[in-house]
């Protein structure tokens, strides 16, 4: 044999799950690996939300939820060492156009809790702990033209943080938290959108390497209201994120949107839950996530409920990674499950492809440079969702991340 | 003219037990406006020749030389050969996610031609690449090679070909997949390219059937890594009847 043997298609790299489910079926779970786990929705279903912590175990590492995420990096957020860690500081910078309020509120503030409960330890932590939360009100049918800017740069140490943002009904707004600097973290972020509200929420973990960051971000979507999640992820050493969809009342539409990046030993975890309980709502998710260097790793998994009440429902889901150098490794998996057959449509895909030498090879034979190569393919691979954010001004600044991720490619 | 002199070439790759040669010495000279069949049985190492004059990393040259117009080719990176002008069309192109045929395209020729070509030109020319090859305009959205059928990652390769113009065109397989009505497409995009003279063609192939639509000047018949005879367009019709038999009995080919 010695005609060259030039593999076409994407080949898949590191390790790739896909578990899929079907109506009332018994939930696959293909790959596992471990017989004793339960399984992904059903024990996500199971799990009983609580505002207090001592209501979850310590999670072990073989539980559904947390299997894939090294606790040993948490810094102790999963088992309560962390609230008696160093207290740390952030610096926050907010930026607000007019008509916008934000308030510095206690504990005991009636608006706090409203979106949803926290599902897992390190959220309930997060809500058992913080002192003060931040409430962003954007008024009735108040339109925004400029976004929302919430700069938070963390200092260092532990910190457990409340975020809602209060979108009235009609109002429209884009609000975008950047993070940045360093330190351990565990947040609750709560979106309520009202009645024919529109919110474009964006979450930028442009963390220092050292940084932990965990957070559930919990969406009430209102009636004929507009949710777009924004997820972005470069920085940090774990990130795990988790944003949650619950619809309030008929004709609610949500979009999760996902890009990250992970680079050697970073793990990069998104986990997301759309609980279609409602009629006539709609759901699109489109994360996609790049990967270079030793034991870089991300982790997606997508859960999309179908409750028999949710007729009408139109949901889709959809997550691909692209593997630039050896080493990496992806966990990717999507679950649904649907309880009722008068539906628009739901569907799922996953799809990991690597950036090999035989791409390489193709590109430079047709003259193009392998470092121009390379960024040819990742800026393609991203820029199609870029652009459905519909923020210019954020677009470029990802476009711009993107490239200097590149940049300091191995 | 561009000349391409391929000398006592010697290429080998890693196998599981140590390097294992394939091309045993290969001769051979191309020039400018000529075109070259390289016909062999499978295996015989030809489509190592292609990729090894592309620069392929899976293969290293053991010993020999291959100069273009007297510049050392084997010096050469991947994207310095094309820029130099060796193109070679894959006998299994890549597909490249994410990246649409169009912005491929136009990097590949500015990559080529050293400065980004004017836009409003470049649309045209692409244009008429296209509908020449009888390729659906929708096509330059499409990203490279993904999803594509056999025939139309062939078209793509030869609209590269008609776009980059080269000075020597290696072709590899591009005949095998194709049915008789793409085979004539491609091969008509093929002889426009070849009617300039301005590019020395090396057809690799292992069936006859292209060189009804391609009339080479010259037939090598390749067998146990090296070229084992040549001759003019009268040895394909020998090869037409008689088969690669004589050539693999008693060879060196594995």
């Amino acid at each position: 044999m010695a005609d060259v043997n030039t593999p076409t298609g994407s080949t898949t790299a590191g390790s790739i799950e896909v578990g899929t489910a079907g109506a009332g079926a018994q939930l696959a779970g293909p790959g596992t690996g471990r017989a004793t786990v339960q399984q992904p929705i059903d024990a996500r279903v199971a799990v009983k939300p609580s505002f207090d912590v001592n209501d979850f175990p310590v999670p072990t590492g073989r539980e559904e939820d947390w299997r894939f995420t090294p606790l040993h990096r948490l810094g102790g957020l999963h088992d309560g060492s962390a609230v008696s860690a160093a207290k740390g500081e952030d610096k926050v910078e907010l930026s607000l156009p007019d008509g916008v309020t934000a308030e510095t509120v206690g504990r005991d503030d009636a608006r706090l809790g409203k979106a949803g409960t926290p599902v897992d330890r390190v959220a309930a932590q997060a809500f058992s702990a913080f002192e003060q939360a931040l409430v962003v009100t954007v008024p009735k049918e108040t339109v925004l033209t400029e976004p929302v800017k919430i700069d938070v740069h963390g200092e260092g140490g532990t910190r457990f943080a409340h975020v809602v943002i209060d979108v009235k009904p009609f109002a429209e707004a884009v609000v975008v938290i950047n993070h940045t600097g360093t330190g351990t973290r565990a947040a609750n972020v709560e979106l309520l959108i009202g009645d024919g509200a529109k919110l474009t929420f964006v979450s930028v973990q442009d963390w220092e390497r050292d940084a932990v960051h965990a957070a559930q971000q919990t969406a009430l979507v209102g009636r004929d209201a507009s949710f777009k999640s924004v997820v972005v992820t470069f920085g940090g050493d774990l990130v795990r994120i988790h944003p949650r969809v619950n619809y309030a009342a008929p004709g609610g539409e949500a979009e999760l949107f996902g890009l990250y990046f992970a680079d050697a030993g970073q793990h990069l975890e998104h986990r997301l839950v759309i609980d279609h309980d409602t009629p006539h709502c709609r759901s699109n998710v489109v994360y996609k996530g790049a990967l270079q260097g030793q034991d870089a790793h991300a982790v997606w998994v997508g859960d999309v409920l179908i409750r028999a009440a949710a007729e009408g429902t139109d949901t889709y889901e959809h997550n691909r990674n692209l593997v630039l150098t050896d080493g990496a490794r992806v966990d990717s998996i999507p679950n649904l499950e649907i309880e009722t057959g008068e539906i628009v449509g739901a569907g799922h895909a996953s799809a990991t492809g690597r950036f090999d030498d035989e791409q390489l090879f193709y590109l430079q034979a047709r003259g193009i440079p392998a470092d121009e190569a390379r960024r040819l393919v990742v800026r393609g691979f991203f820029a199609e969702l870029v652009q459905q954010i519909g923020v210019a001004e954020i677009q470029d600044h990802l476009m711009e991340k993107i490239e200097a991720e590149l940049e300091a490619a191995v | 003219m561009a000349t391409l002199e391929i000398r006592d070439l010697h290429v080998s790759v890693d196998a599981e037990t140590g390097p294992r040669e394939i091309l045993k010495g290969v001769d051979l000279t191309v020039k400018q406006g000529e075109t070259h069949a390289i016909m062999g049985p499978n295996g015989s190492g030809k489509s190592t020749l292609a990729y090894s004059l592309a620069g392929h990393p899976k293969y290293t040259v053991t010993s020999g030389s291959v100069l273009l117009d007297g510049e050392n080719v084997l010096e050469m990176s991947v994207d310095e050969r094309a820029k130099a002008g060796v193109f070679l069309a894959m006998q299994y192109p890549v597909e490249v996610p994410g990246v649409s045929v169009s912005n491929f395209l136009r990097t590949a020729a500015t990559a080529v031609r050293g400065e980004a070509p004017k836009l409003r030109l470049w649309v045209k020319e692409v244009k008429e690449a296209m509908a020449a090859l009888q390729m659906d305009p929708a096509f330059a959205e499409r990203n490279v090679n993904e999803g594509f059928s056999g025939g139309e990652k062939k078209r793509h390769e030869i609209l590269q070909l008609e776009l980059l113009k080269p000075k020597i065109a290696i072709l590899d397989e591009t005949d095998s997949g194709l049915d008789v009505d793409a085979l004539r497409i491609v091969s008509e995009g093929i002889n426009r390219v070849r009617s300039t003279g301005e590019v020395g063609t090396l057809l690799v192939t292992h069936y006859t059937r292209i060189l009804r639509y391609i009339k080479p000047d010259y037939v090598h018949v390749f067998a146990g890594g090296r070229i084992v005879e040549s001759g003019g367009a009268e040895l394909a019709d020998k090869l037409e009847n008689e088969g690669y038999e004589a050539y693999v009995k008693g060879g060196a080919s594995e």
